[in-house]
């Protein structure tokens, strides 16, 4: 039995938290738009730290670390510290929204693609508040925010599902296991495919600022001021990858299990089989290019955006258009 | 590559180029092969040759789907066959691929493993002569003889370092070996679990059986409607185990709405079992994503559907067949297929192919449909023909009818006869040619056994991948080097590392692994030189 009152609120926390993403999001703008005037001035205040997995070496550091003396500085970021209150709000109002669905239900929200959604959304601003405490990710936010915020909207119209509970095959405690890693790693692969979007902008402005720094608009100016050294967002990027990849190679093999549970063999080449698969090929690919030398950190990189290009068709395009054991997107 | 020659090199035509020989060649593919360059394609080729068979229906899944497709595309579809797009995981070129890349991880395995054993056996380094030039670096003063505090520090690092080298005054110590180690046992266990799935695939078996509740079967290949064992199965020796489905229950969703109306929610077979002849009755309950396990094979619940009791009778009233008739589920309402062939009427053969309909309605397009998986208003449709049931007794389908030497009998206006009929309900054949009865529902079960002798094998070499990939990605190998010398009555420590790649951490390391000799020397005051002071840096 379901309970539609719950899941109606449920709704109601997904709308809410939708409200104040947007806000957060133009206080993230705001803030990133803000980083421009003072840079022809004195030097960037960006402060590395080390990065939370792999990256921020101390040495490449110093420089950036010394700080920087005048009156206005550092700069105030009123904007950006409104942004990351709302967007720890709107993580609650996530998290809550995520918890009623599934009491409502009585089992983990991990049933279609309405709860994917919601919980991957959840888990990604889980991350980005985590690591957040830990060394500034304030030029993130808008990178972080923005893509949740349309998966969320994508969600709550697109890929609505009624409450309901769950086909036989799906009753089994590999759902958590296999989902919620799935969901987790999906969500660091979100947060490091926008560091890695960030790197290649962060590339080519550094490489405008080289050749012609004042004929920069305010614009370019103002992000490449905000974003961290193209160095450092790369290995911060890398840094994700390596911990989303173990996770999903985890996906892969628990996946295998339930599926020797349910279907009598671990591996049968269903469509969503074979685009996990596929993801982890070209994941593995990217950190075999990372480690081979001859590959540019820039063209391993282009292989990182084709694996998350690869998550998307696997969510969006096998659950609902190709026929196979995982069709139970619930659309 | 080309870019980066120099232009003052003669053209390599002008250049007599040394034969490479067919050994020379061998050698040369081989190192193409197993470069890193050529992994990373086949890898690549890898992932998009297997996206073809996410796209197009393929015959290992869905026999049925590949000719619905092949009969709606006539020009394209031949063509894609030949090339093997429904056989995808079994075509030609993606065993190319996968057996290209196969060799490539064993010739990039093998050197790598000689190298990395060499290497664990090595002694690291001495100590470079000026260990400030290291990129971590940090010095300390502290109490006691320089060789007293070098005892320390090589008891310090032994710690946390497999090899630890002393030189004079000096100590070189490395760690993170585990790296490559972890780097390697992912490569092997990807091979452990290619030759696992090689295992399975030959010695391996599946068979499907459906089963009306109230009957058993036994594992034989006789006992299967579809049996499909591996190039070297030994399809005699199956364990005689047998199973009986009692009883079936099925729930399907009544209050949702939307696409989750007649979701099924619970199936629960009620079984008896054997292992053998000899063994005793037992009861278990099978369900979806808990299956039966008799040794290696498991029986697994993964279809169910209904089974109507037909009896068929002469014009005498003698009784030529009952039985319960499995149908065929089409759709997620249940709208079922089957046929039902009575051989022993005479002068010519009986057959009733059509519908049955768990919860019956009329669609004015459709004709008869189901608008609820679950019995709600249960209904047979059938249309009857006659003539020979088995021409030439070729076999065929049981849930079709072979039409080809049989006539559609009509009713009085000339239109096809079509029977609609309830449980309990009998209707007489027109033309004196009996009656058939509709007694009751039965519901069956669609047993799949599968025995496959390397999924352990799988499962440990998946876990020992996923455990040599999370060491690899997350140790770093370090080289740390110290080096003391006497300041007046005191010592002074330096200490430098490298690590291969990034490492943001090594000088937080320096600095744990310099307080720790400070503490154990039991040096109180101790003059740590900043970090400023190191690099050189002026603020």
């Amino acid at each position: 039995m379901t309970n539609e009152t719950l899941a109606q609120y449920a709704n109601l926390g997904v709308y809410s938290a939708m409200v104040v993403f947007t806000l957060a999001m133009v206080a993230f703008a705001m803030d990133l738009a803000g980083a421009a005037p003072r840079l022809s001035a004195v030097a960037p205040d960006i402060e590395v730290q080390p990065a939370l997995v792999g990256g921020g070496s101390p040495v490449s550091g110093t420089a950036a670390r010394i700080p920087v003396e005048g009156p206005d500085l550092p700069r105030r970021r009123k904007a950006a510290g409104v942004a990351m209150m709302l967007t720890r709000l709107g993580g609650l109002l996530l998290i809550a929204a995520a918890a009623m669905r599934g009491l409502s239900v009585h089992r983990p929200p991990l049933g279609n693609m309405f709860e994917f959604a919601l919980v991957g959304c959840m888990f990604v601003i889980v991350v980005f508040v985590a690591f957040s405490l830990r060394r500034d990710l304030r030029w993130l936010g808008l990178f972080v925010v923005g893509p949740v915020l349309l998966t969320l909207g994508l969600a709550i119209t697109v890929f609505y599902t009624d409450a309901s509970e769950l086909l036989p095959s799906l009753r089994s405690v590999w759902l958590v296991i296999h989902v919620s890693v799935a969901t987790f790693s999906v969500a660091l692969f979100t947060i490091a495919f926008s560091v890695t979007i960030l790197h290649l902008v962060k590339t080519w402005l550094e490489a405008q600022d080289r050749q012609d720094s004042v004929g920069m608009s305010r614009l370019r100016t103002a992000v490449n001021t905000a974003l961290p050294p193209a160095r450092s967002l790369d290995r911060t990027a890398y840094g994700i990858h390596a911990v989303a990849f173990p996770l999903w190679t985890f996906t892969l093999i628990a996946g295998a299990i339930w599926a020797e549970q349910a279907w009598g063999h671990y591996w049968n080449w269903d469509p969503k089989e074979v685009w996990t698969f596929v993801i982890w090929v070209v994941y593995a690919a990217y950190l075999h290019a990372r480690a081979t030398t001859g590959w540019s950190a820039r063209s391993a990189n282009y292989l990182a955006l084709v694996g998350y290009a690869a998550i998307l068709v696997n969510y969006m395009v096998v659950n609902v258009f190709f026929v196979g054991q995982h069709s139970y997107s619930g659309m | 590559m080309t870019g980066s020659r120099m232009d003052t090199r003669p053209d390599e035509s002008d250049v007599n180029q040394p034969v490479l020989g067919f050994v020379g060649t061998g050698r040369w593919a081989w190192r193409q092969l197993t470069s890193m360059r050529t992994a990373l394609f086949l890898l690549l080729l890898l992932a998009i040759g297997a996206v073809p068979g996410s796209i197009w229906p393929q015959r290992n899944i869905d026999a049925g789907r590949v000719a619905d497709y092949l009969a709606s595309h006539r020009s394209t579809g031949p063509w894609l066959d030949r090339l093997g797009f429904f056989d995808v995981y079994s075509s030609p070129w993606f065993a190319a691929i996968y057996l290209l890349l196969f060799v490539s991880l064993v010739g990039c395995v093998v050197p790598r493993s000689k190298i990395h054993w060499r290497a664990m056996r090595e002694q690291p380094p001495r100590a470079p002569g000026k260990l400030e030039r290291l990129p971590e670096h940090g010095q300390i003063e502290v109490d006691g003889a320089p060789e007293d505090v070098l005892q320390v520090a090589r008891d310090v690092l032994r710690r946390r370092h497999r090899r630890v080298l002393a030189d004079g005054l000096s100590l070189s110590a490395e760690s993170g070996y585990l790296r490559e180690t972890g780097n390697l046992v992912f490569h092997v266990a990807l091979i452990v679990v290619i030759v696992a799935v090689a295992i399975g695939h030959l010695f391996g078996w599946r068979g499907d059986r459906i089963l009306v509740t109230g009957k058993s079967f036994s594992n034989t290949i006789s006992g299967y409607d579809t049996f499909d064992p591996g190039p070297w199965v030994d399809t005699a020796g199956l364990s005689p185990f047998t199973v009986a489905v009692d009883r079936l229950d099925v729930t399907f969703e009544e209050h949702a709405g939307g696409a989750q109306r007649g979701a099924p929610r619970d199936f629960t077979a009620y079984t008896r079992t054997q292992a053998s002849p000899d063994a005793p009755e037992i009861r278990q309950t099978l369900k979806v994503n808990s299956p039966l396990v008799f040794g290696g094979a498991s029986v697994f619940l993964l279809g169910n559907g209904y089974a109507p009791v037909i009896t068929v009778r002469d014009a005498a009233g003698q009784v030529l067949l009952h039985e319960a008739t499995p149908f065929l589920p089409q759709d997620a309402n249940y709208r079922s297929v089957g046929a039902v062939k009575v051989s022993a009427a005479s002068p010519r053969q009986l057959g009733f192919f059509g519908f049955f309909l768990p919860s019956e309605y009329l669609d004015k397009n459709a004709g008869p449909s189901s608008f609820f998986p679950d019995l709600k208003n249960p209904a047979l449709a059938l249309g009857v023909y006659e003539g020979e049931l088995y021409p030439q007794g070729r076999p065929q389908s049981v849930y079709t009818l072979s039409t080809e030497k049989m006539t559609q009998l009509k009713n009085a206006k000339g239109e096809p006869l079509r029977l609609l009929l309830k449980p309990g309900q009998t209707i007489a054949l027109p033309g004196g040619r009996g009656s058939i009865t509709f007694d009751a529902v039965q519901r069956w079960a669609g047993l799949s056994i599968r025995y496959d002798p390397g999924k352990i094998l799988a499962l440990a070499g998946a876990v020992a991948a996923l455990a040599g990939l999370i060491a690899s990605l997350m140790i770093r190998r370090r080289r740390i080097f110290v080096r003391v010398r006497p300041q007046g009555r005191r010592t002074v420590v330096s200490m430098g590392g490298i690590a291969k790649g990034e490492d943001p951490r090594l000088g937080a390391i320096i600095e744990n692994l310099l307080g720790t000799i400070a503490e154990r020397t039991g040096t109180k005051t101790r003059r740590t030189v900043t970090k400023a002071e190191r690099t050189g840096t002026t603020v």
